[in-house]
This record gives C-alpha cells, structure tokens and sequence, in this order.
C-alpha cells in the first residue's frame, strides 16, 4: 500500500535473535493480549525498524501525494471545487505530519527522514508517479485512490503500535471527506456532457490498475507480511484488502454508468466476489525502481521545495535564539 | 535531537477538546519557539475545530516514568482494596450510600 517497498525482498530486515530471548516473549506476550507498544517500552530492534519504514513511508506518501492534485488547484472548474481540493491537499499534508511524529517517537529525526525521501533511499507508494492529465483524474483520485488508502488504513487503527493507530485514527476520521468529494466529481461528469463523461472514463482506464497494485504483491509474493502479521502492524493480507476495495467500487462504478477496464471482471454469484484479470506486475515493479511516468519529477518537486525552504527554517532558527539570548541578559542584568 | 541536526526542536501538543475537559495529549510539532510552535500545533491538529484551547511543550522538558519501573510505581495501587467503596459491606436496608 503506502509502503509497498516492505515488499521488496531486497529491504530484508535482520530478525530477531540478537534479541533477549526473555524480553522478547515478554514482549510477544502482550502483543497477543492486544496490548499497545508505546514509545519508551522495550521492542525488539527488528520491530523497531520495521515500523520506522513503514511510517516514514507511509508519511512519505502523503507528502508526496499531494504533487498530482496540486497540479490543478489554479485549474478547479468552480470555487467551491478549489476550496474542497485546497483544505483536502492540506489534510494530507497533515496526515504526512502526524505520521513523521510518530516515527520520530522510534528515535528517527525528522531531518533524516526528509533525507532518505529526497535521495531515494525511502520510498513512497507507486501510485503518486502517474500523471493527473484530465480534472476527471482529481475525482478518481479521491474515490479510488483515497478509497483504497481507507482499506488500508481501518485495520491499521488497531496496530500494535501505539502511536502509529492513534495517528491513524485521526487520519481515517478526515479520510472520507477525500473520498466523497472524488465521488461527486465523477457523478457531476457522468451526468454532464458525452465529452465530460469520455472525460471520466479515461481516466478511470488510467488508474484503475494503478489502485488496485497499491495493495502491493500477492500474499505468496509478500516478503515481511508474516512477521507484520505477528507483530500485529498489519492486520489484514495485501490480497485480501485488494479483494475488498474491488468489491466495493466495481458497484460504484456501475452507478456512475462506467466500464472498469478489465475484460476479465465477472461476478461470481457463488463466492459473492468479483473476479478480476492478471495484474501487470511489471509495471508494478518499474514504478517502485523508479521508472514510472513521474518519478523524477516528483522527487525534483519535493527536494527544490526543501531547497528552497532552507533559509525560512534557519532564519526562524537565528530569531528564536536571538530571542533566547536577549531574554536571558535581561534576566542577568 | 542529535547536536549536528538543523531540525528545529520538537514540542509536544495538548488540546482542550471541549469547554470543560482536560487538556490531552495529541502528537507533536517542530517549531523554533512558542508563539511557532503554537500556530504549527492549530494548523496540524485543529482543522475541524477539534479544540478550544491549545498547550505546547518543549518535549526535552517533559520528565517521564520508566516503563521498566512500572510494577514498583503501580503495583501497590493495587493489593489496597480497602481504598475502593466496594470493600464495605452496608446493609441494604440503609439505602445508597
Ligand atoms: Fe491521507
Ligand atoms: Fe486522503
């Protein structure tokens, strides 16, 4: 999903037996009960690690995912859809924000983590590097794309891990604004014009495949998935959560009078399931290496916005201390 | 915060939910001072109007119990039962109490 680079069999991390075997069951033991780990409590170091790439990825994604929307801010048909794609860029911009606080309980600094994003070293989701080409795409974005960070995001709620849940309950409060405002895009389109309604086809034929790699490899494909399941950072299977979304918008997308791009979509009137084609795996694979259509230019966008952010921060950081330093002569005089 | 980080420091953030409610702990911002770290916090953590009233923190200022100390802390809390109304024994007939 948002950190489908865990996948990635070339991230492996170390397991556990440099750990104390005693704190470690220890430790087991109240994952099992449901208990949460909060930030000063022991954890093995593997899970310590896992989670700082998890979070920092997943906060890695919102921050970058808000480069294809803001691409139409100057372009929103009306005012009241700029207003409603301004606070929702700006809630992901939040939603980045709580998630770097909550790696950076783990002891990762948030200048680091700007760091490992901007010279590729942490990854974020594949879905942020296609292009938003059309206003259609800002609909589909909000109902598939944020539809399926909601999937993901639910069962995350109740992580092991505290303040990634807490972070995460607050995310999945905001998260279906998002959602709803893509929908009424879409249905606006698709009771407007045949060229609006072409409009929105399109772009449904460019990102459904996308969405639905964003739930990450199959499960038999699926490299750390076992040991999140244990640790209780993941609670629900990349395969599973894949299935769910798709039967949950096929539906939606019928209402809107369109087609999902996939000639293999059948229901199956006995599983009550849809089933879908063979997923491009490929071109799943060469987005995540940094191949897709906007790697680049995402990652150039980001790191001249740090650039040339610098000097804010350090003239902000001078004024504190200058401040800092005349109180306290004053206070000495 | 390591010494060779431009990181600016981080403060964490409490916010009165409601008009009679306690302060509660939300998360964290970095900010290079108060009045910052005050704005940083209503950005990040009261778009929906989540709070009335905001505190921060310098989080190196917080002092914090040991989890490790959790049992010498809190266990005797817990084996005083005769601090709780229940372990007295009143006779119905005397009403509520
Ligand atoms: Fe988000
Ligand atoms: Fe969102």
């Amino acid at each position: 999903m948002y950190t489908q680079a865990l996948n990635d069999p070339a991230n492996k991390i170390a397991n556990v037996a440099e750990d104390d075997e005693e704190q470690y069951a220890r430790f087991m033991a109240r994952i099992d009960a449901d208990e949460k780990i909060e930030p000063n409590d022991w954890m093995p170091d593997s899970y310590r690690k896992t989670l700082i790439r998890q979070i920092s990825q997943h906060a890695n994604s919102e921050i970058i995912g808000m480069l294809p929307e803001g691409n139409w801010n100057t372009r929103a048909p009306t005012l009241r859809r700029k207003a409603t794609l301004l606070a929702k860029i700006q809630d992901e911009g939040g939603h980045g924000l709580y998630l770097y606080s909550a790696a950076e309980t783990l002891g990762i600094s948030r200048e680091e983590m700007e760091h490992q994003l901007i010279t590729g070293k942490a990854r974020y989701s594949s879905i942020f590097n296609y292009p938003t080409l059309s206003w259609a795409d800002i609909g589909t974005i909000g109902w598939l794309v944020d539809g399926a960070a909601i999937m993901n995001q639910i069962p995350l709620c109740r992580c092991s891990f505290g303040p990634y849940a807490r972070a995460m309950v607050r995310v999945c409060k905001e998260e279906s604004f998002h959602q709803r405002q893509g929908y009424e895009i879409l249905l606006a389109l698709c009771n407007g014009s045949d060229e609006q309604k072409e409009m929105a086809q399109d772009s449904i034929n460019r990102w459904w495949w996308p969405s639905i790699m964003m739930f990450g490899p199959h499960d038999t494909d699926s490299t750390h998935s076992d040991q999140s399941m244990a640790w209780k950072i993941k609670r629900i299977s990349n395969d599973d959560l894949r299935q769910k979304f798709i039967d949950a918008t096929v539906p939606q997308a019928h209402f809107l009078g369109l087609e999902i791009p996939d000639p293999d979509m059948k229901y199956n009137e006995e599983t009550g399931h849809w089933e879908f084609g063979e997923i491009d795996w490929d071109e799943f694979k060469q987005v995540l290496a940094g191949n897709g259509p906007c790697n680049r230019e995402r990652l150039a966008a980001r790191t001249q916005a740090f650039e040339d952010g610098k000097w804010v921060q350090e003239a902000a950081l001078a004024h504190a201390n200058k401040q800092a330093a005349r109180a306290a002569s004053k206070e000495a005089a | 915060m390591s010494d060779k980080s431009s990181d600016s420091p981080i403060w964490e953030v409490f916010i009165r939910s409601k008009n009679g409610l306690s302060h509660n702990h939300v998360g964290s911002v970095h900010a290079t001072d108060k009045e910052m770290a005050l704005q940083n916090a209503r950005d990040v953590y009261t778009r929906r109007a989540e709070g009335t009233s905001i505190w921060v923190v310098l989080s190196s200022d917080i002092a914090a119990s040991d989890p490790m100390n959790k049992d010498e802390l809190f266990e005797p809390g817990s084996d005083k039962i005769y601090r709780h109304p229940t372990f007295y024994d009143i006779p119905d007939e005397v009403g509520h109490m």
